[in-house]
């Protein structure tokens, strides 16, 4: 009997060894890149860099470990267990600013490619306030793929002509509570928001706290040297109350892009989204600025909101030779023209054919050059996660109750815990 | 007899009315079954330009297969992954579960009742609360990233369910069966597997559908333990087809379809069986 | 009952054994139970305590730091004072106790109307209907609930299609058009007579949100097949003979069901509350891909707080620790039920 049991012990033991059995092997003619670009013109563009690469060292087989969810939801906590776990893919997606610097770097599981820049020339042809986003102690650390302007205001052209509205090149918070005056009374409401994933309303917030503060006041209260119960900031708070009254009232069951579409379908009028929101239009098949327009979010003409996209060598990549390649093609003038087109973006290089790009990205492109470059906080660049995550969380609640005065504290406890101090 | 026409009468009266009635009810709920089923599919048949939520109820304008070429193209290589993970996986967790189940049923010894009930606690337990121990542990038995990793964590976090459902199966079959086999000179091996393993079917077909539902529709264990998408679930592929920023909705609704399609197919095909096993499972309160 | 039966069948094979085989009897399904009992040991008890701990440490950015924080415990002091994960907490509760109800009850209608039906040749296809949903991913159904309880043009248009709302307008009433997961409404607040007990002023409303319904009407949607299923399994225990013997005492068919039949189905309740429970404890994928964290956290879980908290925010301890408390929710509910099926097997 004793002869029995053993054996169906061995038998059990035998089956989880069995599933422990196969360890897969490293092969050196690889190269891992992490991304959460899934679908449509991200994965297109994701593929163009692809191409570039290969033309550029063939025979590498490119991993293309891509994990989606709203602006990389899904994909952060793999990457987060596999870097704490010592196995770190060869290159992954960063943003600038606070993503990269005060939390890869930070944690050391990135190594510095200053080299490439000054081999590549890359110093010259890419500002130097977007390289400044990636450098601590004299060592740059990424090397962006594109640049998205996160401030944008769409607008539904024959909608607003219809109701006798005209937008000039700019437009100002009282100008915007006019023109969603008159809407009202024709019975539309001005803004449209889908805000299923908090960050979308958190961003028109972001866009007006910048259009209340400015770019001066915003550099200081990221840098803890202005704080966020300040009268300006509750200003700009009152602000994003009075244009959440002329917001759609189905916005919190609406993503991002049915929001786009309401507009698109003259539901509303306005939406305050980055020129990712331009793909729709051309998804869509209409034309600009004869369907739709755009001006900067209200206030913010003269800033320009990076949300850019990056890629980093990993600090213990498996294959780091293949990823200094895969560095050098990115920031290639043929992987950016590439690239930036199918992606929506523009450049973070300055000397491309401007030819191979449309109305929008031209004057996206003017304004990168002439205006102030700041960091977004809701896409991780200007701020800590954590705080981020606060930001979220009080914008969640202040949606609904409208107190300003809850709202800034909340933010003021979010950049306590942050360490969001001045030094 | 008396029974007999007792009843046939008063039932025949009873179906003109109460059945009716019921019926009716029954085909309310239909309907109202159908209804995200009918979202999905209708959507899924629709091309890029026309879904909308406006149109969400409208069937589509032509028959071109909308986003499901696009879908299955897409899905159809992460659906053999998950084949090759859940088959394997649905199998090991149900032959552990009937052995298990078997000593705590028919085999006990001085406090296997309280051992069971030590295992059975990992049904219970929210995974995101061991996610990251979990994923170190891989990676230190360097199974992180492989198919035979995530067979294994599933297996493991199975065994609670499949021995929970067999010890209560195991538990209905009457003990002269086994006081005969053992007088006839059988040990508890050769009972097992030549009395207990053939009474077992409905179990095994309670414990594959409940396994293989699971297994194919968890997204948390394979997004985190397989990172290399060429090997990942269809789970995974499925929320892959909206990216970070932008959405063909026709493809998620047909993607959503195709992917439920083997698990719809199970169901269908054993559903009443499902039924049977189920009272012989885990009804035992 | 079977141990003694063992060792009465034991004794026979046994005798000629000797006592060192003895000994190892009681050792033989031990050592079968072995190999699993190590792996769950490892893979539960193993990793909750490496999860207790990073709860407990000062792990609050991507890199990783075991020590301890000081004051103990204070990252718990720090979740329980976060509104967010107050309501949080309420969420769970609200959402469980609406969830189970209604699964459980339209689960049980099911079942019994089926049954009631079951000579009709169009029932199993009905069955099979009912039961479908469950073999869905949550990650699948939720996109689809999304749209369906879109106030704008979902559900919300059959009011107007089936007249209701052209009734009502007669009547000089507005149109019914619930928000469902948009409505920030909390209702039967409690917070007057809470903050007069406890003399402080709560940030978090306490009452129900009604943006939470409609998620429970998705998962019911998910679930109730798979409750019908149980209890139909359940009925075809009872035996024929039982119901007759209740018709010819002169009990209607609905009484045969009420009398008779659901109070034979106890046990399969609680089966399918435990199962439902261990379901709406967890429950993620749902909610995040119907309604996300609702207006003001009227459809935010804990779970979602545990994933969030960690992976975006990374705020690992803070992060662990709400996932602690959700292990102790489970273990309130599931202790007790362990405890009771193990003073029942010893019985």
């Amino acid at each position: 009997m004793f002869k029995y049991g053993l054996k169906l012990s061995l038998v059990v033991l035998a089956l989880l060894l069995v599933i422990a059995g196969a360890a897969v092997a490293q092969d050196a003619g690889q190269l891992e890149v992490f991304s959460w670009w899934t679908s449509g013109g991200e994965a297109a563009a994701l593929d163009a860099l692809f191409q570039v690469y290969s033309e550029r060292v063939p025979g590498v087989e490119i991993i293309n470990a891509t994990v989606a969810g709203g602006g990389g939801s899904a994909a952060r906590p793999v990457l987060q267990t596999r870097l704490a776990g010592g196995t770190p893919p060869d290159t992954w997606q960063v943003h600038p600013g606070w993503e990269l610097l005060g939390q890869y770097v930070a944690a050391e599981y990135v190594s510095p490619i200053t080299d490439l820049y000054a081999s590549e020339g890359w110093n010259e042809v890419m500002p130097q306030g977007l390289i400044d986003t990636m450098t601590q102690d004299g060592e740059i650390y990424a090397v962006l793929a594109g640049v998205h302007r996160g401030n944008g205001f769409w607008y539904n052209k024959t909608l607003l002509d219809a109701n006798g509205i005209t937008i000039g090149e700019t437009m100002s918070v009282e100008e915007f509570v006019a023109a969603a005056d008159t809407l009202k009374a024709a019975g539309i409401p001005a803004l449209c928001v889908g805000d299923s994933g908090i960050w979308a309303t958190a961003q028109l917030f972001e866009n007006t706290l910048l259009g209340t503060v400015g770019p001066e006041n915003w550099m200081k209260l990221f840098a803890g040297e202005m704080a966020w119960d300040d009268d300006l900031v509750k200003q700009a708070m009152a602000a994003y109350s009075t244009m959440l009254d002329y917001q759609n009232e189905d916005h919190s069951s609406l993503s991002w892009d049915q929001a786009v579409a309401a507009l698109m379908d003259g539901k509303c009028a306005f939406n305050s989204m980055g020129d990712w929101a331009y793909g729709e239009f051309v998804k869509a098949g209409l034309v600009d600025n004869e369907d739709f327009g755009w001006v900067s979010h209200p206030g913010t003409a003269g800033s320009f909101v990076i949300v850019a996209d990056g890629f980093v060598l990993a600090n213990g990549a498996p294959h780091p030779e293949n990823t200094l390649e895969w560095l050098k093609a990115v920031g290639s003038i043929e992987a950016q023209e590439a690239f930036n087109p199918l992606k929506g973006s523009i450049p973070a290089r300055t000397d491309v054919d401007r030819e191979k790009f449309g109305p929008y990205h031209n004057w996206s492109m003017d304004s990168f050059a002439n205006d102030s470059l700041v960091a977004s906080a809701v896409h991780g660049s200007a701020a800590p996660a954590l705080f981020q995550q606060a930001l979220n969380d009080a914008v969640t609640v202040f949606v609904v109750d409208r107190d300003v005065d809850a709202f800034a504290a909340a933010l003021v406890q979010g950049a306590a815990d942050a360490g969001m101090v001045a030094n | 007899m008396a029974a007999q026409t007792f009843e046939a009468a008063p039932s025949r009266r009873r179906f003109s009315l109460g059945h009716t009635l019921t019926v009716g009810v029954l085909v309310l709920a239909l309907l109202f079954y159908l209804m995200p089923v009918y979202v999905m599919v209708i959507n899924g048949l629709k091309d890029a330009t026309n879904v909308s939520l406006d149109t969400m109820w409208n069937l589509p304008q032509s028959l071109t297969g909308g986003g499901f070429v696009e879908a299955w193209n897409k899905l159809s290589p992460n659906m053999l992954n998950s084949l090759e993970m859940v088959i394997p996986a649905t199998i090991l967790s149900a032959i552990i579960g009937a052995i298990n189940g078997f000593v705590l049923s028919k085999w006990k010894f001085r406090g296997s009742d309280v051992l069971f009930t030590i295992m059975l606690f990992g049904f219970f337990i929210p995974y995101q609360s061991i996610l990251l121990p979990l994923v170190q542990f891989m990676q230190t038995i360097k199974l992180y990233g492989t198919i035979p990793g995530l067979i294994l964590v599933h297996v493991i976090y199975g065994v609670p369910v499949t021995t929970l459902i067999f010890r209560n199966f195991y538990a209905n079959v009457p003990n002269e069966l086994i006081e005969a086999a053992r007088v006839d000179g059988a040990g508890m091996g050769t009972i097992f597997t030549r009395i207990m393993l053939p009474l077992s079917i409905p179990a095994f077909v309670v414990v594959g559908i409940f396994q293989f539902t699971n297994i194919w529709n968890d997204f948390l264990f394979g997004v985190t333990v397989v990172p290399n998408p060429a090997a990942q679930p269809v789970t995974i592929a499925l929320n892959n087809l909206s990216g970070s920023f932008s959405v063909d909705w026709n493809v998620v609704m047909a993607g959503a379809v195709v992917a439920a399609l083997p698990t719809a197919l199970i169901y269908i095909l054993l559903s009443r069986y499902f039924i049977r096993g189920l009272l012989a499972g885990s009804v035992k309160g | 009952m079977s141990n003694s039966a063992a060792a009465a069948a034991g004794q026979s094979v046994a005798l000629s054994a000797g006592h060192a085989q003895h000994r190892w009897k009681g050792l033989t399904p031990f050592l079968v139970l072995l190999p699993s009992l190590i792996a769950l040991v490892i893979f539960v008890y193993g990793f909750i305590c490496v999860t207790l701990f990073i709860s407990l440490s000062n792990w609050n950015t991507l890199k990783p730091d075991n020590t301890l924080r000081i004051p103990f415990g204070q990252t718990y002091v720090d979740l329980f004072s976060t509104p967010r994960f107050q309501a949080d907490l309420r969420n769970t509760l609200v959402f469980t106790v609406l969830f189970i109800l209604i699964a459980t009850l339209v689960g049980l209608g099911l079942a019994i109307l089926i049954d009631f039906n079951r000579k009709l040749f169009v029932i199993p296809f009905f069955r099979n209907v009912y039961l479908f949903p469950y073999a869905l991913s949550f990650v699948v159904t939720g996109v689809a609930w999304r749209w369906i309880f879109n106030p704008e043009t979902g559900i919300n248009l059959f009011f107007d299609m089936f007249g209701i709302n052209q009734l009502l307008a007669s009547l000089g009433q507005a149109p019914l058009k619930p928000g469902w997961t948009t409505d920030p409404t909390v209702a039967f607040q409690l917070n007057g007579i809470l903050e007069q007990v406890l003399g402080t002023e709560m940030r978090v409303k306490l009452g129900i949100p009604v943006a939470l319904i409609p998620v429970a009407i998705a998962g019911m949607w998910q679930l109730s097949g798979f409750v019908m299923a149980m209890y139909l399994g359940g009925m075809t225990t009872i035996s024929d003979e039982i119901r007759e013997a209740a018709r010819i005492d002169g009990a209607t068919e609905w009484q045969v069901y009420r009398r008779v039949i659901i109070p034979l189905l106890r046990p399969v309740t609680i089966s399918v509350v435990i199962i439902l429970l261990h379901v709406s404890l967890k429950i993620f994928d749902l909610v995040i891909t119907m309604s996300g964290v609702g207006p003001a956290f009227a459809t935010d879980m804990p779970a979602i707080y545990v994933f969030e908290t960690t992976f975006k925010a990374t705020r690992y301890n803070l992060g662990m620790a709400a996932a602690i408390v959700m292990l102790i929710l489970a273990a309130f509910v599931i202790v007790p039920y362990l405890a009771r099926s193990l003073r029942q097997s010893e019985e």
